[in-house]
């Protein structure tokens, strides 16, 4: 029952006098603990938990556990926030703990930007109901109305007798006390901590080479693998011969992993593992490994003809998924119409941690690991049943992710490793190569866009046919599935804000062949790269100022709901009351940024301004580039701006990083990041040939702005990505005459 | 064999094959892991430490090329995580997921001590080896201009 803490090095061997390599693990011992109580992690002799997120210790700490993965987006600052906040906790006495994957905590699955979208009220509520609870104990030790007493900063007060009491002194009287389940939030004018730009809980750790990720867990004897996979997805082996592998010093065993299933889902995906006694030996026996591969159905997959393929479909009659009015209609009635194709490749994700996990066989049979992942309650599916066991025998510690963007929402790499650790019996840590990363990932998603415009006599645009062409996250899951569909068109497809007479958005088939999974923002990139750049096509066709035309084209305030034209919208799960699809709240974003940018200003030669706004996870981002090229096409990103409308935020400055850090990602996608195949192979390997942006890139500045709002928290992590490519697409046009329609620039003959 | 170098101001003795990347001993066999893998390739910087006071990419070079050498990392930097360079960085919130951050800091370090007032195109010449896939730059080039001042 005792979560396990994992400590640095150092500490440990402050605390225990021992010698050990890398990170070591510290169970939390059991001491006496209340009715409501459990095992005090760290000091402390009793200890009350009025739920499963919170933990006070008599010795006047308050545990809060971090059910959630932290992977730059500072989600181990924001939710103690959350919750020091509702409960009235001194922020200097808290210790955060990182939870187990474990069902008991609710949804732990990292991704789609949900952790405080989708749980700012649970976490309220773990605070609020401690908070209680101990108010609840005072009131009862003292004999007073609870009515009477207020928590303030980590005490309980009785005002009429002046009595009180700290939250660890309150631990013994909780334990009799059945915690409530609900309570009152606080009122916003209240807050501490919510709101305001708290330091990142991990600074230290970061700055001194103390944070443990994945990649670092260290158990006594435990042994290194390395993985040799089929280039070409789903393929398997057609001959190994190992002798040269194992005559390796230091190699202990090679082993023929499972082929891959079909669906794949998050299973391993075949291959050959080199075990040894540290990284770099099993490398090296990899590296001499003799294997012959059967590349299987998706062995003569390229990403040239694979192209040709989907524009072909992307230009042919497609499924319609949203009709207003008759677009056909339209289009023949117009003065003329105005067509584009616009080109996005695959991605890979590439967090600069790879994957790596650990994995042990425990003495009852279970299994436990240590791993970056953003979903450790998959992980847990995924080895159990893999390995015959029930999924509470399967403990997942969740270290620090090194990025994760998506990828390592998919435990493959974790069932290696339980895989190697059954087989080897012994601990087993699986590190993936860059090259690893890179080729086997689940990968962003290639996709072709055609959009349509019937133009007046004025070129203004009065009607838009969008139609969207990829191979679908959903054949990682189900082969059949042979194109868009499902919650893909909800990213930045269905929601299309703008006021045309008649809109029809359509799908268009394509069959996948490589894994696809998700990448930050997933499919509001591709979608928002050409709806964005087409709308800016749109201006220039009227006559009229891209930001002008923006709001023009948003219209009055109004509240967007596209069932009312027959679209299947889920709007991330959330009710359109709650979070709509608000163009009044989308214009304010857009003339916030233009603003900031100094939108109109003159500009020095070859210099031009771009703006894209793009509504995703329920936040807006309007985003302003400023870019130049030069005689030698030569391309520079000088500046961009950026606004968010995300209602409301738990830290500023951590949306702020996130904005600045999608800013960077976004730029890395619309100048680099390209992933080709050819034999179904993947062609790019590392930082060479998938570049990312580097300093020397790297904008004089990126200047963001939280827009002020009591509206419901949507996400922050993903929605900054989406407009930063269209927005230096559309700066290039301003500054050049010339329009892009496929990423990266690159191809385009821009350096 | 046996190399003997000096780690962390710390003379030891590692039982490695002289090929072995001077990173994986550090993690592996003397088992500090503030030092990080990200691209093996001398491409990313995630890796980079100071062997007699120079940024080396750890990645990349032997073992026996740092015996008899005094090889620094992130962990023996300073004691506390005191030097100018890590306050910057904490009083800016630089880091994202982190991971980077030790690669990036060694590389300021070293920046500063040959350059004590660098320019943002100093910056950018000297950081470039280094990638952040969080995005970290913007403010990386604040809290070196921060150190700076604070070291002056
Ligand atoms: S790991 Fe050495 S430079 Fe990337
Ligand atoms: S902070 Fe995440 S890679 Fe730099």
């Amino acid at each position: 029952m005792s979560d396990l803490r994992l400590i640095n090095r150092r500490e440990f061997l402050k605390r225990t006098g021992q010698a050990s390599g890398g990170l070591v693990l510290a169970l939390s011992f059991t001491t006496a603990c209340g009715p409501a109580g459990r095992e005090p992690a760290g000091g402390g002799t009793v200890s009350v938990a009025p739920n499963v997120y919170v933990n006070v210790r008599n010795d006047g700490i308050v545990e809060i556990y971090c059910h959630r993965s932290e992977m730059g987006q500072g989600i181990r600052t924001c939710l103690p926030q959350v919750i020091a906040d509702e409960m009235e906790a001194d922020w200097d006495r808290i210790e955060l703990i990182q939870a187990l994957g474990d069902e008991k905590y609710g949804d732990q699955n990292t991704d789609g930007s949900t952790s405080i979208r989708n749980q700012f009220d649970l976490l309220r509520n773990a605070g609020a109901t401690a908070r209680e609870m101990l108010i609840a104990a005072a009131a009862a030790s003292w004999d007073v109305p609870a009515g009477e007493c207020v928590a303030r900063k980590h005490q309980v007060h009785h005002e009429p007798s002046g009595r009180s009491a700290g939250y660890g002194e309150l631990v013994d009287a909780a334990t009799e006390l059945e915690p409530p389940t609900e309570a009152a939030f606080k009122s916003r004018d209240d807050y501490r901590y919510i709101g305001k730009p708290m330091d990142t809980i991990d600074g230290l750790a970061f700055t001194t080479g103390k944070a443990s990720y994945g990649i670092d867990t260290v158990l006594p004897d435990m042994l290194y693998a390395s993985i040799e996979r089929c280039p070409a997805f789903g393929g398997t082996v057609a001959s190994l011969d190992d002798t040269a592998a194992l005559a390796v010093p230091g190699v202990t065993a090679v082993f023929r992993l499972p082929d891959p299933t079909t669906p794949l889902l998050f299973n391993i995906q075949g291959g050959v593992a080199v075990v040894a006694d540290n990284t770099w030996v099993a490398q090296k026996g990899r590296e001499a490994l003799q294997i012959e591969w059967d590349r299987g159905a998706n062995g003569d997959h390229n990403s040239v003809t694979y192209r040709e393929a989907l524009q072909e479909s992307v230009t042919a009659a497609g499924k319609p998924v949203l009709t207003r009015g008759d677009v056909n209609a339209a289009f023949e009635a117009a003065d003329r119409v105005h067509e584009a194709v616009y080109y996005a490749p695959y991605l890979s994700q590439a967090p600069m941690e790879p994957p790596a996990a650990v994995a042990r066989m425990t003495d009852d049979g279970g299994c436990e690991i240590w791993a970056c992942t953003q979903n450790p309650q998959a992980a847990q599916d995924t080895v159990a049943q893999m390995l015959g066991l029930d999924k509470q025998q399967v403990r997942v510690n969740v270290t620090l992710l090194g990025g994760g963007f998506g990828r390592k929402s998919k435990p493959d790499f974790i069932a290696e490793a339980a895989w190697l650790a059954r087989e080897t019996q012994r601990p087993v840590k699986v590190t993936w190569t860059r090259e690893d990363d890179i080729r086997h990932g689940y990968f962003h998603s290639v996709s072709a866009q055609f959009l349509k415009a019937g133009l007046d006599e004025n070129g203004k645009a009065t009607s838009l046919l969008h139609r969207t062409c990829f191979p679908s996250i959903g054949s990682t899951f189900d082969p059949n599935a042979t194109g868009p569909g499902g919650f893909e068109l909800d990213l930045g497809f269905l929601d299309n804000p703008y006021r045309f007479d008649s809109m029809q958005l359509e799908t268009a088939d394509a069959k996948a062949h490589l894994r696809i999974g998700w990448l930050r923002s997933v499919c509001n990139v591709f979608h928002a790269f050409a709806g964005c750049g087409f709308v800016d096509e749109l201006a220039y066709l009227a006559g009229e100022d891209p930001k002008d035309h923006l709001l023009k084209l948003l219209g009055e305030p109004r509240m967007v709901d596209p069932s009312a034209d027959g679209g299947q919208y889920t709007n991330y799960g959330h009710s359109l009351d709650k979070h709509p699809i608000d163009t009044g709240r989308i214009s304010a974003v857009v003339e916030k940024v233009a603003d900031m940018a100094g939108w109109g200003r003159v500009l020095p030669a070859g210099h031009g301004l771009g703006i894209a706004v793009h509504r995703s996870f329920l936040s807006t981002v309007g985003t302003v580039a400023q870019v130049s090229v030069d005689s030698s096409a030569r391309i520079v990103v000088h500046e961009i701006w950026t606004a968010i409308d995300a209602g409301t935020t738990i830290n500023p400055d951590r949306v702020t990083s996130q904005m600045e850090g999608a800013a960077i990602f976004g730029m890395s996608l619309a100048l680099h990041g390209e992933i080709t195949t050819r034999e179904g192979g993947v062609v790019q390997g590392n930082y060479d040939t998938y570049p990312v942006v580097r300093m020397s890139e790297a904008p004089d500045a990126i200047h963001v702005h939280v827009m002020e709002s009591t509206a419901p928290p949507g996400g922050v992590g993903e929605p900054g990505v989406p407009p930063v490519a269209p927005a230096i697409v559309n700066a290039y046009f301003a500054a050049s005459g010339k329009r892009i329609r496929e990423l990266p620039l690159r191809n385009a003959g821009l350096t | 064999m046996a190399i003997e170098l000096t780690l962390n101001g710390e003379a030891i003795s590692l039982e490695a094959d002289p090929d072995m990347p001077l990173l994986w001993a550090i993690r592996d066999l003397a088992g500090l892991t503030g030092t990080k893998y990200g691209c093996g390739k001398a491409l990313c910087g995630a890796c980079n430490v100071h062997m007699d006071g120079q940024v080396v990419r750890s990645c990349v070079l032997p073992v026996s090329a740092a015996a008899g050498r005094q090889v620094t990392t992130i962990e023996g930097l300073t004691e506390d995580g005191d030097h100018p360079v890590q306050v910057a960085w904490r009083k800016l919130n630089v880091a994202q997921c982190g991971y980077c951050q030790s690669g990036q800091i060694m590389s300021a370090v070293a920046l500063l001590e040959r350059v004590p007032q660098p320019s943002d195109a100093d910056i950018d010449a000297a950081m470039s080896g280094n990638i952040c896939r969080c995005g970290t730059y913007t403010r990386i080039r604040k809290a070196i201009h921060e150190a700076a001042e604070d070291l002056s």
